[in-house]
This record gives structure tokens, sequence and C-alpha cells, in this order.
């Protein structure tokens, strides 16, 4: 190709970079062959200790869950993998298609009217989320309610600080307030009365900002059941792996009203001249690269692939596999609740409140026992002072369909022999 | 060719998967979900089998162009080929499973893959230190400007205003007006570079940073990057770096050593991790030192042998997403980095110039090249050319789609009208690059001979040309239920 541009050298082609610029070498360690490398990648994933998923009793936004292996092998295809976000409709009717379905499913889900094509994760799903009320309303707070999950919390308040709106812990927003964000289950896997916050919301003229588990779902009220306005949530339950906490996908869904202030990726059904239905990225007029300053959002690309996860994972499950994965995880956190209660030295926090698969248990010398569970193979229950140091000594305890009778049984007992 | 919708695939009655049964004591009354925290509908998901199910996304897929499959000339887009070595990587149990919260002492394998990621990418961009989270470009260039932002506030400037050239990525405007910046544009000059005339003129107190990439969107490199950089310092301004055009530059030259004080890198570009449809990516972001104290939370540190997750940073701007970044993409560019090596990444850029300038020269006379060359990794053409056969850059990306190619990036950069914005990457070898063009002027030519034909193109896509503002007009944006069915509560 030089011969044919006629070039001698490189360098002819790269005159325009001042030479006190130019690199001699790029300093890294000479290249491997496949086998070397994946030794050296294989030899830090062993540095790694994974816990098996029967025996991991830990969550707190990351669950490890049944994944069908349909979802894998969809996820392996070059087509959708290695495709870019759907420019040309003409040429991407299947990541647009599966897009189309994603949104539906969410709007199926949180019982709202629309939902958009994903956001990065559930924390910036929050931020956003908040964003659009600031915007939609015009107020400067925003109140969120007590134990939101506090990563979510801290980067509502980095995104705040960059917009210049507050962001203030309560459940009692005034005129000054777009939104009360709530999370239900809560960090500490406690359920809120969805319609309750939603009036106190209502009330003060202030959007409602619902904060979900997807899975849950299949069981407890729907934020569009309860008139909350906008519904967002972490969707790694539907089908990711843990994957150290990333990457996973966010979703937002909102009432029609507020769907032209949604970020990110819309896919809107179209025709062509022939009346054929397809889809396309539509009311891009939202968007950064129409819109640029006037934009919703800065947000180009969405999780897309993450999102088809999650499509595969809610298609394969269908609305009676969900319910039956939403269900056996309430039923066996709960039987587990009741056994951990009756251990010595342990005792539910809120042995009153409604939770759905995680709850709160305080027990003495707590970060001892984990690490004596670890010994025996057991990932247990995430402890919370870190992030409220009014609850020492407690850990939250996550059952899902993975954890079954006997690791219940096993966790029972390895807890009974630290006491 | 139509593929129904999953939802039109449903069939009533179909039981869904075969699941276990809880199998645990039945919990105590007490413990019953209280009613009205039940959901009184069921959500109307599909229930289709898992053979249907796998039948539905095959036809899906089948109706994809990837790159996997053939040249993606996407300007701007960086669409190189990605190994399939990154894929094995990634789904290595030790990093799938791993879960976020567990003890570090048990995830000293993944820390130390990003301490080293993190090393690698400061040798590439020639900075100090490198944030891993931001989950995508425009994350990363919010999260530079908010540490750009973090910064002058420490130093007790009100600093309100951001510079960006007309020439910029739409990201770059949307990223300084979520920062609560207020935008000013820079012009191109008629070399299509940067104006200094134009930029000396906005520069003052005011300005908290030019947002710049280099290669610019037209694939030419700022020669007077350097008196840019030493203008924009003089005032007290931040020089930031948008990475998306980062593939030009690999052993060639470093954004920090031109003088940017923050840099984002787009993995997904230059790095080959997949796009995945648009996303997820990874916009790891660069700083130099004095930037470095309002990274976000966690930083990852290596104390006596150990790698630390380090929250306590006081004057960190706080978190941008939660946990650590998509760390399964940090996997996959890690994996890259480490067959590529120093030579073999600066032979990638090499390659990549190399390539755009061949695909450039072939391209002469057939459509319009409003830049004088040499280019960088990519080059910007126009089919101003051909608006005397009534032909559009539009027209001629879908000719392109209907000759088995994806199109270019059209319409962009907005400084050039009837943009067609090429960047081949190193991945594509001479013949493919020779096929392509020869495809062009066989879609040039035919705007002259049969214009007609070309507007009704593509023919044999499995739709043709979709009407967007009926789309827009009265959007239809999921699939409507007939009805939902009631359910009962546990």
């Amino acid at each position: 190709m030089l011969e044919a541009l006629g070039a001698g050298s490189m360098d002819e082609l790269l005159v325009d970079v001042p030479a006190s610029l130019r690199l001699r070498r790029l300093d890294l360690a000479p290249g491997l062959s496949e086998l070397e490398t994946m030794a050296r990648v294989r030899e830090l994933a062993a540095r790694n200790r994974v816990f098996d998923d029967r025996l991991t009793f830990r969550g707190g936004g990351v669950y490890r869950r049944f994944v069908p292996a349909a979802v894998g092998a969809v996820l392996s295809k070059p087509e959708f993998y290695t495709a870019y976000t759907p420019y040309q409709p003409e040429a991407s009717q299947g990541t647009l298609q599966a897009i189309f379905e994603f949104q539906t499913l969410i709007a199926q889900l949180t019982g709202l009217d629309v939902a958009n094509a994903s956001l990065y994760d559930g924390a910036t799903a929050v931020a956003e989320a908040a964003m659009m009320a600031v915007v939609h309303t015009g107020r400067p707070e925003v109140v969120v309610a007590p134990y939101l999950h506090p990563e979510y919390l801290e980067v509502l308040r980095c995104y705040a600080e960059g917009r210049g709106f507050q962001v203030r812990i309560g459940t009692d927003p005034g005129n000054d307030s777009a939104a009360l964000v709530f999370q239900s289950p809560d960090f500490l896997g406690l359920i809120a009365d969805g319609s309750q916050v939603t009036e106190l919301a209502h009330a003060a003229g202030a959007l409602a900002i619902a904060c979900v588990d997807p899975i849950s779902l299949a069981l407890l009220a729907a934020p569009g059941e309860y008139g909350a306005d906008i519904a967002v949530g972490e969707g790694q339950q539907l089908g990711l792996a843990p994957s150290y906490g990333g990457p996973h996908v966010g979703f937002i869904a909102c009432r029609q009203e507020l769907v032209r202030r949604l970020p990110g990726r819309l896919v809107g059904e179209a025709h062509d001249g022939q009346g054929r239905r397809g889809y396309v990225l539509t009311l891009t007029a939202r968007e950064q690269h129409i819109r640029r300053e006037k934009a919703t959002s800065n947000i180009c690309t969405n999780h897309s692939l993450c999102a088809l996860a999650a499509s595969v994972y809610l298609t394969y499950m269908g609305p009676d596999g969900l319910r039956q994965v939403a269900d056996v995880s309430y039923r066996r956190a709960h039987a587990l609740a009741d056994e951990l209660s009756q251990l010595p030295e342990i005792e539910l926090l809120h042995p009153d409140r409604p939770f759905f698969n995680e709850f709160p248990v305080r027990m003495k010398n707590v970060l001892h026992r984990l690490r004596a569970l670890e010994a025996e193979g057991i990932l247990g229950g995430l402890p919370v002072a870190r992030w409220y140091p009014e609850l020492e000594d407690v850990a939250v305890f996550c059952c899902t369909e993975l954890n079954d009778p006997d690791a219940l049984a096993q966790l029972v007992a390895a807890l009974r022999k630290t006491v | 060719m139509r593929e129904p919708l999953s939802f039109e695939l449903s069939r009533p009655g179909w039981p869904g998967p075969r699941l276990p049964e809880a199998g645990v004591r039945e919990a105590p009354a007490e413990h019953a979900l209280p009613a009205h925290l039940r959901r009184r509908r069921t959500p109307d998901l599909p229930r289709i089998s898992e053979p249907e199910l796998m039948r539905h996304y095959s036809r899906l897929a089948s109706l994809n162009y990837s790159i996997s499959e053939n040249f993606y000339p996407l300007g701007s887009c960086t669409m190189k080929y990605n190994p399939v070595a990154n894929e094995a990587a990634a789904q290595l149990p030790g990093f799938a499973y791993l879960h976020p919260y567990q003890d570090q002492a048990t995830a000293q394998g993944a820390l130390e893959l990003m301490h080293l990621l993190e090393a690698a990418l400061c040798t590439v961009a020639g900075v100090d230190r490198v944030t891993l989270q931001p989950a995508a470009g425009a994350h990363g260039e919010w999260t530079a400007l908010r540490m750009i932002q973090a910064y002058h506030q420490a130093r007790g400037e009100r600093r309100d205003q951001v510079l960006v050239p007309d020439s910029a990525h739409g990201t770059n405007p949307a990223s300084a007006a979520l920062c609560g910046f207020q935008v000013v544009e820079v012009r191109s000059g008629a070399d299509g570079r940067i104006s200094v005339a134009d930029l000396e003129s906005k520069l003052n107190q005011r300005v908290a940073a030019l947002m710049l990439t280099n290669p610019n969107t037209l694939g030419l490199f700022e020669r007077e990057i350097l008196e840019v950089a030493e203008m924009v310092h003089a005032t007290g301004a931040k020089l930031y770096y948008d990475g998306a055009n980062l593939n030009a530059l690999m052993g060639i030259c470093r954004p920090g050593d031109m003088g940017f004080d923050a840099v984002h890198m787009n993995l997904h570009k230059t790095f080959t991790t997949p796009h995945g449809g648009g996303g997820p990516g990874a916009g790891p972001v660069g700083v130099k030192s004095d930037l470095e104290p309002f990274l976000p939370k966690p930083t990852i540190e290596r104390r006596n042998g150990h790698y630390e997750l380090d929250e306590e940073r006081p004057q960190s701007i706080g978190r941008v997403r939660s946990f650590y970044g998509n760390f399964g993409m940090l996997v996959r560019a890690y994996t890259y980095i480490l067959a590529m090596g120093g030579d073999g990444l600066a032979q990638a850029s090499e390659d990549a110039v190399l390539a755009a300038n061949y695909l450039r020269s072939r391209l002469q006379g057939v459509l319009d090249l409003p830049h004088d060359g040499p280019c960088m990794h990519e080059f910007v053409a126009s089919a101003r050319n051909l608006a005397e056969h009534g032909v559009k850059a539009l027209d001629v990306a879908k000719g392109l789609l209907e000759r088995g190619y994806y199109a270019p990036t059209i319409y962009f950069p907005l400084i050039v009208p009837e943009a067609v914005m090429v960047e081949p990457t190193e991945t594509e070898s001479k013949a493919t690059l020779d096929a392509f063009a020869d495809t062009v002027k066989e879609v040039a030519d035919l705007a002259r001979t049969d214009p007609q034909r070309l507007h009704a193109e593509p023919v044999s896509l499995p739709v043709g040309r979709l009407d967007e503002v009926a789309a827009a007009r009265r959007p239809v944006l999921r699939w409507n239920a007939a009805s939902e069915s009631p359910t009962e509560a546990p």
C-alpha cells in the first residue's frame, strides 16, 4: 500500500506530527502468542476465589442466579456482539428488534408505558431519572429515602454536584423537591410501601422515582400499579454474571408524558415503502448527536448486549418461570431468616418489616463469623457497617433459587459453630 | 423476511421452563407478603419454548451486519476485529463469577489485572494515573470534566465555560452541559484544523477546558497542538483529549506529551472489546498528576505487595457508577494488550493510518476530498460531487448497504456538507480495501447513470428505507398486549 501511495516510508504519512512528539518505541512488553497470553490471564483469574453458587449468600446489588444456557448461546453470536450501534437500520434489524423487545419487556415488568434501550447500570439509571425530574419540574433538589444502595447515592451526588442540584436524605419532599427517590427492596432488603411513598411525592408536586429489583416484580407491586412516574433498576440478575461488578445493565421506564425527557436510545416501529414493518432509532431529537449541548443526556450508547441478555432471560422464563424464580427465592430467604433467628446471639434486625429475598441480621462479631464461614467455603451475608456506622454487627443475607435447602442447612450449621 | 416479535410468538398455556421447587418448610404466616404489597397483574412476558426462542434469536442475528462478517468502514467508530481470545478470557470463571463485595484478599487477581491495565494505558496515553470506571466514552468525557471542574473549584476559581470545536463529537458539548458548563464553540479553519485565532479570541479566565480530539474528526492531525496547549495552559484552563481517535496514535505519539491534562480512551474502539450492538464498552480516563486527587473512588493501589481499593480520597469527585467499572471489558482489553505488546500496538496504529491513506487515495475522483492529505486513521469525503444528479450521502450509504457493506458514518462531522466519514482500521487487507473502493465507485457511477435506482436502494435487505419521520411523529416504542391476565399472590 505504501508503494501504491508513492511513499517511501510511514514517516511521509506522519508528516503532520511534530518531530518533538514522535515516540521511538512504545514501552510495553513484547507481544505474546495466544497460548502465552491465555496462560498469563488464567494465572490472574486463578488468584481470585470464586465461591460455589449454592453457598453464596451475598447480594448487595449483584446476585448469583441461574442463567439458562440459552442466554450465553445468543450472546456469543458474533452478529450480535460484534455489531455497532444500529445507525443503518436496514442492516441492523436484529439489534433493533431485540431492543424493541427489551423496551416492551421492561415496560411490562415495571407496569409503566415506555422504557428506553437501557443504561449503564442501576446507579447511573437513578442519576438519569433524577435529572429527568429536575428538568421536568424545574425544582432544585431531589429527596432520597434512606437505604438507597449507598453506591447509587454516591453516583447521584456526583451527577448532582456537576449539574447543580441538591440531594437530601429524607421522606419529606417539599415545594423545592423535583422527586422522591426510593428503593424497594432497599439496600437492606426491606420492601417499601410504594403507594404510600408515591402519594408523599405527589402531594408535594414531586415525581416518584422507584428503584426496583426486576426479579421481585414477579411478586411485588409494580411501580406502574402504584402510580410511580419513573422506575429504574439494575438488570444484572436477568442473565448476567457478577463479573466483579460489570458490565451489567441499567433500565429506565416512565409514564408516556415523560417520554421526551428520557435519556439515551429509543427504538420505535417504522415501515418501509412497501409497508413492511421494521425498527429504527427514534426521537433522536433528544440526543447528543443532534442536540449537542441541549440533549437530555450525554449518553451515546446503551448496554445493548446486556439488554439482549435480559431479553433472552425474560423470554426464556416467561411469566411463570419468573414467578417461580421469585417465589423460590422468597420462600427460601424466609425459611433461612426463620432458622437464623433461632440461633443464639443472632437476631433479625427488623422482624416486623416485610422483605423479599434479602434481610438484615444482627450478630456479634459479624466479621469474625463471616471469615469463619469463608473458611468453610461459604460467602456469607454482606456486612454493612462500612456504609452505615449505626448498623455495626449487621449483615444482609440473600437467598436465590441457587441456594438449595442443603446449602441453607450448611450455612445454619456453620453459623451455629461460630457461636 | 419479517421476524415476528417474541410476544407474537407467545402461546398461551406454555408452562415455562422447569425450575426447582423451594423445598423448604413453609414460613410462618407472619412472613406472608401483605396483600397491598403484592403485584396485581401478571406481567405479559412471552411464553415460548426454548427451541422457538433459539430460532427467534438466530433469525434476528441473521438480520444484523457485523464486523465478524465483513468490512465495517464506520468513521470515528474504530470497527476493528474483536479477537475471540478476549471473549474466552472474560468468561474464565475466576473473573465472571467474582462478586464485587468479596473481601479484597480474595480478589487479588482481578485487582492486579486492573492495576496492570492502568499502567499499560498510562504508557500508551502518556499520563500519570487512569481511572477504569467510566462505562463508555461519553461517560469518560463527563468524568474528566467533573475532575477538571473540581480542580478549578479546589483552587477557588469559578470557571463556567468549556470550549468545543465545531468539528467535535456531539457527546463533547452534551457532556460539558451535563456538568453545568456553558459550551462555547471554536471554529475550524479552511484546512480543517482548529482556528488558532478563533481559539485565542475565546480563551479567558472563564474557560475551564478546551475539549479536543487529535487527530480531529476529519482525520487530520492538529499540527499546532503544542501551541494550542500552551495557549490553553497560559489562561489556567485544562486541555481535554477525546480519545475516540486514539487508534491513530499508539506508539507514534502520546496525548500526554502533547500537553493534554485528561484523556479518555475507548476500550471498545482502540483496544478491541466488542461493540455489542451499542455497548457495553468502557471509557477509562487518564490524567496528569495535578488532577490525580480528583479521580473517582476507589482507585487501585499496590501496597506491601497487595492490591487494594482505596476509598480514602478526600478530594475525589466521588463515584461515577457502581463498583469498579465494566470489569469484563477491562479483562478483554488487557488480554488484547498482552497479546499485542508495545510493538504490536504501534504496528496496529501505523497500519490503520496506512489503510486510511490508501483507501483515501483510491477514492480520489470518486467522491470529493475536501481536505488535503495525508490523513491519519480516518478521512472525511463528501458526496457533494453527486448533488447535481440528485444523489446525497444517504444514497451512497444505502447503495453500499445494498452491495454488502456497512455504510461509512454520514453527515458527520457537521462542518463538511454531505460528509462520508471512513475509518478502515488495521484489520483490513489491501484486497478488502480495493474491493470496497471499487464498490464506492460503482455506486458513484450509478449516481450518474441511474440515480432513481440508487434512491430506491436497498432492495435486497430485510427491509427497505424506513420512514423515520413518521416513526418519530407517532412513536410506537413497545408492543402492546391486547389484554393482561390477573394473578394471585403467594
